[in-house]
């Protein structure tokens, strides 16, 4: 299998879409320059052209907005922010606009537009360039969520976002950017809304949220050296998530530890905290466990960063709360 | 104070003397790996902050973004709590948790400078709607660069401050770059003072690398804006020399960034003021001697930095919520 790494891979989902289909176009800040996006847009520009894929002012809100005006009317365009903090001046179109249009008109129009941005973290950054606000967006109906965690995901889950025929939400985290993995050739997609079993196991059920499936892995690694077998699932889409596979995954261990690396209050891991604790709740043997990032802001400095940050440590000692 | 007067251009010298040594010696701190957080320097750009500054009094707000140290040190911030920030030291004056783009002294009229491009634009409007309807004349300056004016911010901040006839000063740092974009990458026209015309607000263009031109436009600015005449927006053309962040010099950036620096280098704000200074019958030892306090103050302010202790991880919950007053 060809080893790519997950940045290598979003610029191959790209490459290949831009390739197949005329309507796809890129835009957004830094689309052109390697100091927002790594090695994801790497010369897109040069292969296929500046109209195709355009470099924007700094204006979130009318860039998005007009991606998605083109979308309404044919266009497949992927908007590209370098922090998902600067998505935040995009909200009106993507919330108020993208999500419900396709409501509003009783299903006769709709917005196959994919809104990409990057969970950005740590290096002393501060409040906001390091937020990760995927339970803000994923509250929407309307909105589809993902957040591809391997490499094969991420060109797999951009293909199929572009493809929805909805406003996706693509939501990728640098901290990913240099992991390696197998990709294969060509246009294949990743469905949404579908989680994957990276590890099966009996004791206790951990799903996890992009960057954290890669600290979730290490966790279960180290778990399984103790004799403790847990099932990894790497959620994959956020909005909607995978009730079928989490739900029967939990039906056979009866534990759940949620690892997503966003706030604890009003998050995804509350959501599916709540939702398998209403429907689920005979089959658990114990007290659902959260891994999240406490809910501060996130502070620049080094030790304070140390300190608000989660990993597999983090993880592994939940999983023993369960277990206990 | 007036441009003519004896002691304004040498203070206006030290503060541009100032902001250039500090920003060069967080510069080498970034090089030399010693200090982490992401730094925007404005080397280069300091007749800007100075000269508006120097126009200000110390009741009145300013308002920046992620290149504001030099805004910081010329509204009369405290060097060592800035430079104590940029270490993520408790004793910094966002206490560690701001870092180089977040910086605040509110007693000095700074309330806050954040990174996100444009977000301050409307804040110094509110600032100047508090003035109002306070009827202190307070002044609010908004500055911002030539990136700013492209965010939807500028455009409604503009119309609320014109129309309301609010106490703001619209300063735009035209350094002709937006991180990795030349202006013309960006815009058609190379025409920013215009943007504040259709407004009704006066737009004026001015060498932004004259301290005392800046000064002077500065102080008729407040003057109306103080008079309940409303808002006045300058654009300022500058250049930016070092990077977009950090101290490198961005050679690979734009076509022509190579060019365009060997035109702007000799019109080093600092060196065009040490000129008319030295006209004025000012020796090269006294100079000499400024520059030589200036160092001393930098170094006090590095060692503050250092000596002084990080937080601790039981402080990351503080802040959060202010206390009730
Ligand atoms: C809302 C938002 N969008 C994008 C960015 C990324 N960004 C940081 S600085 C910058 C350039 C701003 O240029 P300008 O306003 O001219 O200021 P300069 O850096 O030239 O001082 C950009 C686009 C950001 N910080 N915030």
């Amino acid at each position: 299998m060809r080893r790519r790494t997950y940045a290598q891979a979003i610029r191959e989902a790209h490459a290949d879409l831009l390739r197949q289909d005329p309507r796809v176009f890129v835009c957004g800040q830094g689309v052109w320059n390697p100091w927002y996006a790594g090695t994801s847009l790497q010369d897109l520009d040069k292969e296929f052209g500046r109209e195709r894929v355009f470099d924007c002012p700094v204006s979130e809100n009318a860039t998005t907005g007009a991606a998605i005006g083109a979308a309404i009317v044919g266009m497949r365009p992927i908007v590209f922010h370098a922090r998902m903090d600067f998505m935040l001046l995009a909200v009106d179109p993507i919330v108020n606009q993208a999500a419900n249009w396709s409501y509003l008109f009783g299903g006769q129009v709709n917005v196959p537009v994919v809104i990409r941005s990057v969970i950005n973290r740590g290096g002393e950054q501060g409040a906001q360039h390091s937020q990760a606000l995927q339970a803000l967006f994923a509250h929407v109906p309307g909105l589809k969520v993902v957040m591809p965690a391997t490499p094969h995901d991420a060109k797999g889950l951009l293909i199929a976002a572009v493809r929805d025929g909805n406003p996706v939400l693509y939501i990728d985290d640098r901290w990913l950017y240099e992991q390696e993995g197998d990709v294969p050739e060509g246009l294949y997609e990743v469905p949404i809304g579908a989680a994957a079993i990276r590890r099966p196991g009996k004791d206790v059920t951990l799903v996890a949220t992009s960057y954290m499936a890669a600290e979730a892995a290490k966790a279960v690694e180290q778990l399984a050296e103790r004799d403790i077998d847990v099932e990894l699932i790497d959620l994959r889409t956020i909005k909607p998530w995978d009730r079928n596979l989490l739900y029967s995954s939990v039906g056979k261990t009866g534990r759940l530890v949620i690892a997503d690396a966003a706030w604890m209050s009003g998050g995804i891991a509350a959501d599916i905290a709540a939702s398998v604790a209403g429907d689920l709740f005979h089959a658990l043997k114990a007290p659902i466990g959260r891994v999240c990032l406490p809910d501060v802001p996130a502070p620049t400095s080094a030790p304070l960063e140390r300190a608000y940050y989660v990993g597999a440590e983090d993880i592994i000692a939940t999983v023993e709360k369960v277990l206990l | 104070m007036q441009a003519g007067n004896e002691t304004l251009r040498p203070s206006l010298w030290r503060m541009m003397s100032l902001i250039r040594a500090v920003e060069e010696r967080i510069g080498d701190l970034v090089a030399a790996k010693e200090i982490k957080t992401p730094c925007h320097l404005s080397i280069g750009q300091e007749a800007i902050a100075t000269g508006v500054c120097a126009a200000l009094d110390r009741e009145d707000t300013v308002w920046g973004g992620h290149r504001s140290h030099g805004h910081y040190l010329a509204k009369g911030g405290d060097l060592p709590a800035m430079m104590a920030e940029i270490f993520g030291k408790v004793t910094g004056c966002s206490k560690g948790r701001g870092g180089s783009m977040h910086l605040a002294a509110p007693t000095v009229g700074l309330f806050g400078t954040v990174p996100l491009v444009g977000a301050t634009i409307p804040l110094a409007v509110g600032a100047g709607l508090a003035s109002r309807l306070r009827r202190d004349h307070q002044v609010a300056v908004a500055f911002f660069g030539d990136g700013a004016t492209e965010e939807g911010h500028c455009a409604e901040s503009l119309n609320l401050a014109a129309f309301y006839h609010l106490p703001v000063l619209f300063v735009c740092e035209n350094n002709f770059y937006s991180t990795h974009m030349a202006l013309k990458e960006r815009r058609l026209k190379d025409n920013l003072a215009e943007m504040a015309q259709p407004y009704g607000i006066p737009g004026l263009c001015i060498d932004g690398n004259d301290a005392c031109a800046v000064f002077e436009a500065a102080r008729t600015a407040v003057t109306r804006a103080r008079a309940g005449e409303g808002p006045t927006f300058l654009e300022c053309r500058t250049y930016r020399w070092r990077g977009h962040v950090g101290p490198a010099w961005d050679l690979e950036v734009g076509a022509h960034r190579r060019a365009e620096l060997d035109e702007w280098l000799p019109k080093d704000p600092i060196a065009r003021l040490t000129r008319v200074l030295l006209e004025e019958g000012r020796s090269e030892q006294e100079l000499a001697g400024w520059c030589a306090a200036i160092q001393r103050e930098v170094e006090a302010a590095v060692d503050f930095a250092r000596t002084s202790p990080l937080p601790d991880d039981s402080d990351l919950f503080r802040h959060i919520y202010a206390t009730r007053r």
